[in-house]
């Protein structure tokens, strides 16, 4: 049996061998390699560490072996994982099925299932896309209307679903879908995988406010599914989905520490954009109230996160605190794109002209995108509806 | 060092707050107001709170103290917060006795810190000068003439300065109003010949004097520290009180929430629970988010004491603003919610918005420690 330290210096000593110079520099959003039949590489480089993982199997290093996984402990991938972070190394395959469908799918699927999609998932051949929303089920999704209906050995699936992020790079998606419109809301629905290039599939890209189009909306029209594409029972697809939950939270951390860095911290920007007087102190008494302001409210919520850790290590938790952080955190991040706007002045007012610099636009861009903050992932009503019911037990 | 309490002061904390709850209720403050005692607190309750070794919460072991470091003072300072409980721990304890054990020299260490622990002598820190909290603009002077050092001047709004023993005097030795250099601290008995003393009664219960000095005489051995050199320890000695009254108030703002959702879960308007409204339920969701934030950034504090960390000011100044603020809006919230019962005195909600006021002001509203987070921050 291979010592932890040994396994550790193995995985090292590979990495190094293994992932070339450039693919040990911060990542940069458009040289992700994302999954999927129309993959592509931005360089050699990139191509040849996704292929060197891959063939480790270390794309996912705890699945097993038999659908092309790397079959380590979860303790080994963890050391997996910390050595990678501490080389450098990026991740080599970016996939919401990676984060999220294919760990339900080991969990739930029949063997037939796992045999077809986890391999492919593994070596990057297929991009996933997520089903849930539609057009009139956002926070209310179990009132979700996509149709599947039951034709012998196939259903044929009518309706619209929201939200489909980079719909139309991906291959396949899990949907939620209604299989009985008698039952009850949660009761009546079934979670089925859909092949997108089956035809009556289209997936539409949505332009945003902030003139990008990451989302698609993506269109039904009797589209015919295989009857062997419905995970776990007929009508049983909301606790399938529930399960996939706990996965959608390892991808919320995946996704957050790959996010770009900004461009200097905000005390910077605002010493450039507004300047000092003869005391050191930023030339516009209400924005620099306003900056203390800001750093306050999101050191307090730094603060926050710190004692919800220190609470779960000393077993002493005191409830409520946790369900505060979404409502704060995203609030609190729609603050600071306001104040950068005000401290730009008319410098934050446009992502179009050559007048502008790239970190200006990328700044306004943002401030417009992080609207979604506050929506997506449940808005932040729901969220004090969540607080107001479980923390502060007010009655329904 | 965490921000979660260790099973001892945890201990603490149950005892303090069984102790608080049992024998210095709301009531005690409301009769303390009623009658315009002379102290402003009660003795009693203060002995008491002598023999459970309240005062020597803080003191190092060596002076007869407990050692329970900053969290174990926080901890009481809640709790008092939660009580309204009128004492004189934190003129006393947190801003007097720190301002000897940071600065005095071991004589002076000794002959006041084991007293103190034995609450026998109370202590006021004499530093503003106008309504505005801005220790650094001092000018009340310091002189000294063939060798006799006098004080004239007049310190105003100086907490408990209407029954404290002896007053520590924050006076300028040297330089002007706005210089870091030439601040001194003294200790003057509060009987000292040439020295007048005009009590206030704040709206919530507090009291504070102000006091004129005139050409009071001071001896070497009455002067804290270097001469002129003691900002250094008052600033300490003020961080030291930022943070404690900023526990006190978290305390009470906890209190006037919680007893608001209380309300909200029993009082019916239109054949329903009041609570059940989302108009109501959004907004004490909101201030309970306030709320934990604004605690995380007290503890902390509080655990930066303990560490003797190198931004304790900017902890401090952080956890005050925070606190203020929510204060502020809970005990607005907390009388809009009650409605009309809200606004008579026979409820408490009143006591604890009144408190909140008053102690939003000391040692520095939200503005001036935004300010001077800016400073410490460099912009």
């Amino acid at each position: 049996m291979e010592t932890t330290e040994q396994f550790r210096l193995d995985i090292r000593n590979w990495l190094i061998a293994n992932c070339p110079e450039s693919q040990r520099q911060p990542i940069i959003k458009d040289q992700q390699i994302w999954a999927g039949r129309r993959r592509t590489f931005y360089c050699e480089d990139a191509k040849l560490w996704f292929e060197r993982m891959r063939d480790q199997g270390w794309t996912a290093p705890s699945w097993p072996t038999q659908y092309g996984g790397g079959g380590m402990s979860l303790e080994q991938a963890k050391i997996l994982d910390q050595e990678m972070k501490a080389l450098g190394c990026r991740p080599a395959l970016y996939d919401i099925g990676l984060w999220m469908f294919g760990p339900a799918l080991l969990e739930y699927g029949t063997e037939e299932q796992k045999q077809e999609h986890i391999p492919k998932i593994v070596r990057g051949e297929i991009r996933w896309a997520q089903g849930y929303s539609e057009p009139s089920a956002g926070s209310d999704l179990a009132s979700l209307k996509t149709r599947a209906e039951d034709k012998g050995n196939h259903f044929i699936v009518n309706g619209t679903k929201m939200w489909t992020t980079q719909g139309d790079k991906s291959d396949w998606i899990f949907c939620l879908v209604r299989t009985d419109h008698q039952a009850p809301k949660q009761q009546g629905i079934s979670f089925l995988l859909i092949d997108m290039a089956t035809e009556g599939v289209d997936a539409r890209p949505m332009e945003l406010i902030n003139g990008d189009h990451e989302f698609c909306q993506t269109f039904f029209d009797d589209v015919k599914v295989p009857k062997n594409n419905l995970v776990g029972n007929i009508n049983e697809g909301w606790s399938v989905a529930k399960a996939l939950l706990k996965y959608e939270r390892n991808m919320m951390s995946i996704m957050s520490s790959i996010v770009e860095k900004e461009e200097g911290d905000i005390i910077a920007i605002a010493k450039r954009y507004v300047g000092l007087d003869s005391n050191g102190k930023l030339s516009n008494n209400g924005l620099r109230a306003q900056l203390s302001e800001h750093l306050m409210r999101a050191q307090g919520d730094a603060l926050s996160a710190l004692r919800l850790y220190q609470q779960h290590k000393s077993g002493v938790i005191d409830g409520g605190l946790g369900l505060t952080m979404k409502y704060l955190s995203t609030s609190e991040q729609q603050h600071k794109d306001e104040l950068l706007l005000a401290i730009m002045g008319n410098r934050g007012l446009s992502w179009h002209d050559q007048t502008f610099s790239i970190s200006e636009k990328k700044t306004v861009k943002n401030w417009a995108y992080n609207k979604a903050h506050t929506i997506a992932g449940g808005t932040s009503e729901i969220q004090l509806n969540i607080i107001a019911n479980k923390a502060l037990q007010l009655p329904v | 060092m965490s921000m979660v309490l260790n099973e001892e002061q945890r201990l603490l904390k149950d005892t303090i707050d069984d102790f608080l709850s049992t024998n210095a209720p709301t009531d005690q403050l409301r009769r303390l107001r009623d009658t315009h005692d002379d102290k402003g607190y009660s003795i009693i309750l203060w002995n008491q709170l002598t023999e459970l070794g309240v005062p020597s919460i803080l003191m190092p072991k060596e002076f007869g103290g407990f050692g329970f470091g900053f969290k174990g003072l926080g901890a009481v300072m809640q709790s008092m917060g939660r009580n309204l409980t009128a004492s004189p721990l934190f003129s006393t304890v947190v801003l007097g006795a720190s301002a000897i054990e940071l600065g005095g020299t071991a004589s002076q260490q000794q002959a006041l810190l084991p007293t103190i622990a034995a609450g026998q002598l109370t202590l006021a820190l004499a530093i503003d000068e106008t309504h505005h909290h801005q220790p650094i603009n001092t000018a009340v002077r310091l002189k000294e003439r063939n060798g006799q050092l006098t004080i004239t001047g007049e310190k105003v709004f100086v907490l408990d300065g209407h029954s404290a023993d002896k007053l520590v005097v924050v006076v300028r030795s040297s330089g002007n109003p706005g210089d870091t250099k030439g601040l001194s601290l003294v200790l003057v008995d509060s009987n000292a010949a040439g020295l007048q003393t005009n009590r206030i009664q704040y709206m919530d219960g507090r009291n504070a004097a102000n006091i004129i000095f005139n050409n009071v005489r001071v001896k070497q051995d009455q002067v804290i520290g270097e001469l002129g050199g003691a900002h250094t320890i008052v600033q300490h000695v003020l961080d030291r009180g930022v943070i404690a009254i900023s526990a006190e108030m978290l305390g009470g703002c906890q209190e006037v929430f919680d007893r608001t959702l209380q309300y909200l879960r029993e009082r019916e308007q239109f054949g329903v629970k009041i609570g059940t409204f989302q108009a109501l339920q959004h907004r004490a969701a909101q201030m309970f988010c306030q709320l934990e934030r604004s605690k995380s950034a007290v503890l902390s504090a509080l655990s930066s004491l303990d560490k003797n960390s190198p931004d304790i000011s900017l902890q401090a100044s952080l956890a005050k603003t925070l606190i203020n603020d929510c204060y502020q809006h809970v005990s607005n919230e907390a009388i809009q919610m009650h409605g009309g019962m809200g606004i008579t005195d026979e409820l408490d909600i009143g006591l604890f918005l009144k408190r909140a006021r008053v102690s939003l002001q000391i040692l520095g509203d939200s503005d001036y420690h935004k300010n001077r987070y800016a400073q410490l921050m460099g912009y």
